[in-house]
This record gives structure tokens, C-alpha cells and sequence, in this order.
């Protein structure tokens, strides 16, 4: 059987396909994405953007439609996936992605645009406790995308030079709009951008990791979301979270539409 | 992307105005105050404790050459030099980096001051709604505060918030609150307060349906909200007065009224330059008491 997990981000639309196979007699579970993300269009409204990401993952992946016997949509943007057989949380869609991926970690963070989070899972990825920011865009990419445009640095560029800095300058900020107004100031007194990019990405690794407190941090640790492919940020959060193991998923903004496919897979939607 | 590219919605209007009927040769006390905000800077001139000027403009990112830009706005005007003024006073966030001020006084102490000029001392609850800040504040009648509250953490419910959706709307920001009231019935708040996350609400919105009127409708209702409850803690006492950019979008006002279920005292000044007025009076009475005859550095 195959199925489908999409992901309705704040910002972007990622397409997962899973397909059960029968290897030595056992059902296995083979996941992959031939289609890319799409960042979430502009002219686009949200059912559109589901819409053409799922035909272009179909294309990529080389399935039909019909082919696809269930598809689970998550993400903020989840209720909005006109051809969803169903929907599950984001929080319940990432554990059971992360769980899959890494069996070893319990302790789910998932940074994207709009959220951060941390949570607590078992063995079978069901969320067990989880806590995130709700009410304030700090802890969250977008927080880290406003200053680096403050920065005048790409995302890339931004969290390379937080790499090259060994100084720790403390963020008083915490809203972004203010945030903006302290970077602004470092940049007048001349303070390096990559010791800025640094205070940056401490702060909101700072951030995610009180959320994760509140749940409990265990030994192992595994990171999902946009932010994981921010270097700079990783090596904060690794600081802050102070465990020695922190897995890096390989595609970890497929992480939660891959957990929506195994729920619908495993008949748990 | 250039400016020339791209319009700013965002901008608004930058003012600079002396009183043609006041001869600032004759007076005996010039003063100044200077506020350097966050979003905008002020510059005021009194003489003898009356507004004679101001200029108000978009601070830059330097807070020293925001407040000689803001003063040499209404020089040139006046025909006036800095050395005609016999003390300036700065305030605002950047009011400790004003090079030819001769005292800093808090902008909260200045607002309250700039309020009772413009409202009459009959004045009390000043809302202050600023580029990055709204506070609310208490005064007795002479302006003097007793007690004031500020958001300090979050930039919910001031003016960025509302430049942020005048560019998402493409609309000018002095258009946003008059079109919030084209609406066929008014629209539940947007639910998040956040800049950011309310950005991205008002775009699903949109997506949803929402005309860009309503959508307007509802962030003006969430700015109200979001500032009644700042201000509803100190407690409203009539006279009401609101400062700063905001109180000149009746989107959000109207709605703030509507909520207090109390006028806000109509002025025919600039509510945003209260706070640079508040520190040009003060500078005036430092004055008087002194009886001196400092001149500007």
C-alpha cells in the first residue's frame, strides 16, 4: 500500500510518500521523495499550493494519483488539504516522523518558521507532552530569517558566520520587532556580524530550549524542522540543550509528512 | 530591490511646521525637546513656553544624526540657530545620544507633560501608542505621572505591526484606518498578536477570502484589544488622551473608544510630537526657575 503525508507549513509544502513492502515475509516500510518541497506560493491560495505540490511529488516520485491509497495532511495549514483523507496534529505527525527515523531519541525539537517546540515521545512516537510557543514568533525561524535580513546575510551565510564566532554577546530582545532594533544597534557599534549572527542563534536556541525543559530532556535528541539546516543554530542548541547526542535528520523538513504518511499507513489517523 | 522598485506602503507623513503668527525674535526663552523614538524622531521649539515648531520624520539608524536632521528641519524654517535656543532637553529611546541636549528626561515624564499642553490639564490617562511601544500612563494636573505601564517584552499593538500590514496590504498606512470601516460587518480580531504571526494570519485570511478591508478591520480590532488590556490595568480617568503615530489611524482609536466605551480628547496638533513638546516645556520651566540663560551647546 502506499501513502501520502503533506505537511501545510506556514511557509512551505512538503510531499512525503510511503509504500509497505513485504521483505522475508514481514511488512517493512520504505519511505522516500523524489518531488521537491514548495516554498508556499505567493499567488497561491493554500489549497492550490497543496494541489501542485502533491502533483509535483506524484510526477517526481513517478506514481498516479490512484496509486495513493490514503493521504494525511498535517501542519498548521492541515484543515485547508481539500484531498486529505484525514488530518493529524503537527505535534503527533513529527513525533511519529522522528521516532521512526532515529528509535533511540525521545526527546522530539522540532524548530520551523513559525514554531518551536519541544516534545516528549515513546517508543511508538505518540506525543506524550509537549510544549511550544504559542502566543510569540521567538524560538522560531522566522526569528532567525528577520535578522539575518537585518544582517544583510543570506540564511546560509548567516549561520556559517555564527560558526566562526566563539563570543557570547546576551540578546535582551526577545520579541522579533525589537530584536531587529538591538541587531541594528550591534551593527552601529561595530560589533562583527558573525559575534551578532552568534547572538542571534543563542538566543533562540535559548528560547527552544526552555520549551524543551518544560517536557524533559533526554540523553538522546533528535532535531526536525527547517532550522537543522542551519549550522549555527545547531551548534547553539547542542550548547544549550547540553546532551551529548543530538541526531540530525537528513531531510528534516520531511519529518512531519512522514510521520502523517506512517499514521496513515498504520491505520492510527 | 530598490525603493524605486518597490513602493513603501509603510511611510507616513513627515511634517514640519512653524506658527507663522509667533516672532521667535521677540521671545525671551527658546526652548527645544527633541524625542528620538524608535520609528520616528521630533523636534519641537517653544518659545516662551508656547509651541512655536516642529518637524517630525522617520528616525534613521543614528540616533545623533536623527535628532540634528529633526532640529535643523525647523531652523531652516524659522530662520533660527541652534545658538538661538537656550536649552534643549532629549527623550525617547535615543534621548542619551541627542550631541547638543543639556538634560535627557524619560519620554513617559514628556508625554504626559505634551498631553496636558494638547488635551488641557484636565487630562489623566495618556495612551501612548508609539512606533515600538504603547504605554499607558497616569498623570495629575499639572502632567505630572503617578503611575504608568509599558509593554517592554512584545511588539504587539504598535505602530511597526501596522506598517507591516499596510506593505502586506499594498495600501498606504494613513488609508488603513478609514477602509477598516468599509466593511459590511466587522470581523472578529485577528486572533495572534505577534507582528510575525499576525502578519502571516492576515495572509491566510486573504487566502481565506477576507477582503483586504476586513482584514484591515480585524488587525485594527486586535491592536484595540491588545492596548485596552495594557490600559485597563492602570485604570481609564477621563480626560483620556492618546499620543503618538497610532492615535492618528481612527481604525484602531474609534475601536479603543468603542471598547473604553470614552472619547479620547480631539486635538488639532500632531499627537506624535507630544513627547518632544512634553521636553521643550519642561526645558521652559527648568528655565524659568533658573532665571538663566544657558545657551545650546
Amino acid at each position: 500500500m502506499i501513502t501520502a503525508g503533506i505537511d501545510m507549513g506556514s511557509r512551505t509544502v512538503k510531499v512525503v510518500f510511503l509504500e509497505e513492502l513485504k521483505v522475508d515475509g514481514a511488512p517493512q516500510l520504505r519511505w522516500g521523495v523524489k518531488g521537491k518541497h514548495i516554498m508556499f506560493p505567493e499567488d497561491l491560495d493554500a489549497d492550490q499550493a497543496a494541489d501542485k505540490a502533491f502533483e509535483d511529488a506524484l510526477k517526481g516520485a513517478g506514481l498516479s494519483r490512484d496509486q495513493v491509497k490514503k493521504v494525511v495532511a498535517t501542519g498548521a495549514g492541515r484543515k485547508q488539504v481539500k484531498f486529505a483523507t484525514s488530518d493529524v496534529t503537527e505535534v503527533g505527525a513529527g513525533a511519529r516522523g522522528a521516532v521512526f527515523m532515529c528509535p533511540t531519541a525521545k526527546t522530539v525539537v522540532d524548530v520551523g518558521a513559525e514554531e518551536g517546540r519541544g516534545v516528549k515521545a515513546n517508543a511508538e512516537g505518540k506525543v506524550v507532552d509537549f510544549a511550544g510557543n504559542e502566543k510569540c514568533a521567538a524560538g522560531a525561524g522566522a526569528f532567525a530569517e528577520s535578522m539575518s535580513r537585518a544582517l544583510q546575510l543570506s540564511l546560509k551565510e548567516f549561520g556559517e558566520a555564527s560558526l566562526r564566532s566563539d563570543k557570547t554577546i546576551p540578546m535582551n530582545a526577545q520579541c522579533t520587532v525589537f530584536a531587529e532594533s538591538e541587531v541594528v544597534s550591534l551593527i552601529h557599534s561595530a560589533t562583527p556580524k558573525e559575534d551578532i549572527a552568534k547572538a542571534v542563534l543563542d538566543a533562540v536556541a535559548s528560547r527552544v530550549c526552555a520549551m524543551v525543559r518544560r517536557v524533559g530532556i533526554e540523553d538522546e535528541v533528535i532535531l526536525i524542522g527547517g532550522m537543522v539546516h542551519n549550522p549555527g543554530f545547531v551548534q547553539s542548541l547542542k550548547g544549550a540543550l547540553g546532551v551529548e547526542k543530538v541526531h540530525l535528520p537528513e531531510m528534516p523538513e520531511y519529518v512531519s509528512a512522514l510521520g502523517a504518511a506512517l499514521i496513515a499507513a498504520e491505520g492510527n489517523d | 530591490m530598490t525603493a524605486g522598485e518597490k513602493k513603501e506602503y509603510w511611510r507616513w507623513q513627515e511634517t514640519c511646521w512653524i506658527d507663522e503668527s509667533k516672532n521667535w525674535r521677540d521671545a525671551k526663552i527658546i526652548t527645544a525637546g527633541i524625542d528620538v523614538g524608535s520609528v520616528s524622531s521630533q523636534a519641537v521649539i517653544c518659545v516662551d513656553g508656547e509651541l512655536y515648531g516642529y518637524n517630525s520624520m522617520r528616525t534613521g539608524n543614528n540616533s545623533p544624526d536623527s535628532a540634528r536632521n529633526a532640529i535643523n528641519g525647523v531652523l531652516e524654517k524659522s530662520g533660527m540657530k541652534l545658538e538661538d535656543i537656550t536649552y534643549v532637553i532629549g527623550t525617547g529611546y535615543g534621548r542619551v545620544n541627542v550631541p547638543f541636549a543639556h538634560k535627557a528626561i524619560t519620554e513617559i515624564a514628556c508625554h504626559a507633560r505634551g498631553a496636558n499642553y494638547m488635551g488641557g490639564n484636565t487630562v489623566r490617562t495618556i495612551l501612548d501608542m508609539g512606533g515600538q511601544d504603547c504605554k499607558a500612563i497616569h498623570c495629575d494636573d499639572k502632567g505630572k505621572v503617578t503611575n504608568f505601564l509599558m509593554n517592554d517584552k512584545c511588539a504587539a499593538g504598535t505602530g511597526r505591526g501596522m506598517e507591516v500590514i499596510a506593505d502586506l496590504m499594498q495600501i498606504p498606512i494613513a488609508e488603513l484606518g478609514p477602509r477598516s470601516f468599509d466593511v459590511d460587518e466587522e470581523p472578529e480580531a485577528v486572533s495572534s498578536t505577534c507582528v510575525v504571526f499576525a502578519k502571516s494570519e492576515a495572509l491566510g485570511l486573504l487566502k481565506a477570502g477576507y477582503s483586504k478591508n476586513k482584514v484591515i478591520a480585524a488587525y485594527c480590532q486586535a491592536m484595540a484589544e491588545r492596548v485596552v488590556s495594557l490600559i485597563e490595568r492602570i485604570g481609564v480617568e477621563n480626560d483620556f488622551f492618546i499620543t503618538g503615530g497610532i492615535a492618528k489611524n481612527p481604525g484602531v482609536v474609534k475601536r479603543i473608544e468603542k471598547l473604553l466605551g470614552t472619547k479620547a480628547v480631539e486635538t488639532k496638533l500632531d499627537s506624535q510630537i507630544a513627547g518632544a513638546l512634553g521636553a521643550a516645556l519642561f526645558g521652559y520651566t527648568l528655565m524659568q526657575k533658573q532665571g538663566a540663560s544657558a545657551k545650546a551647546a
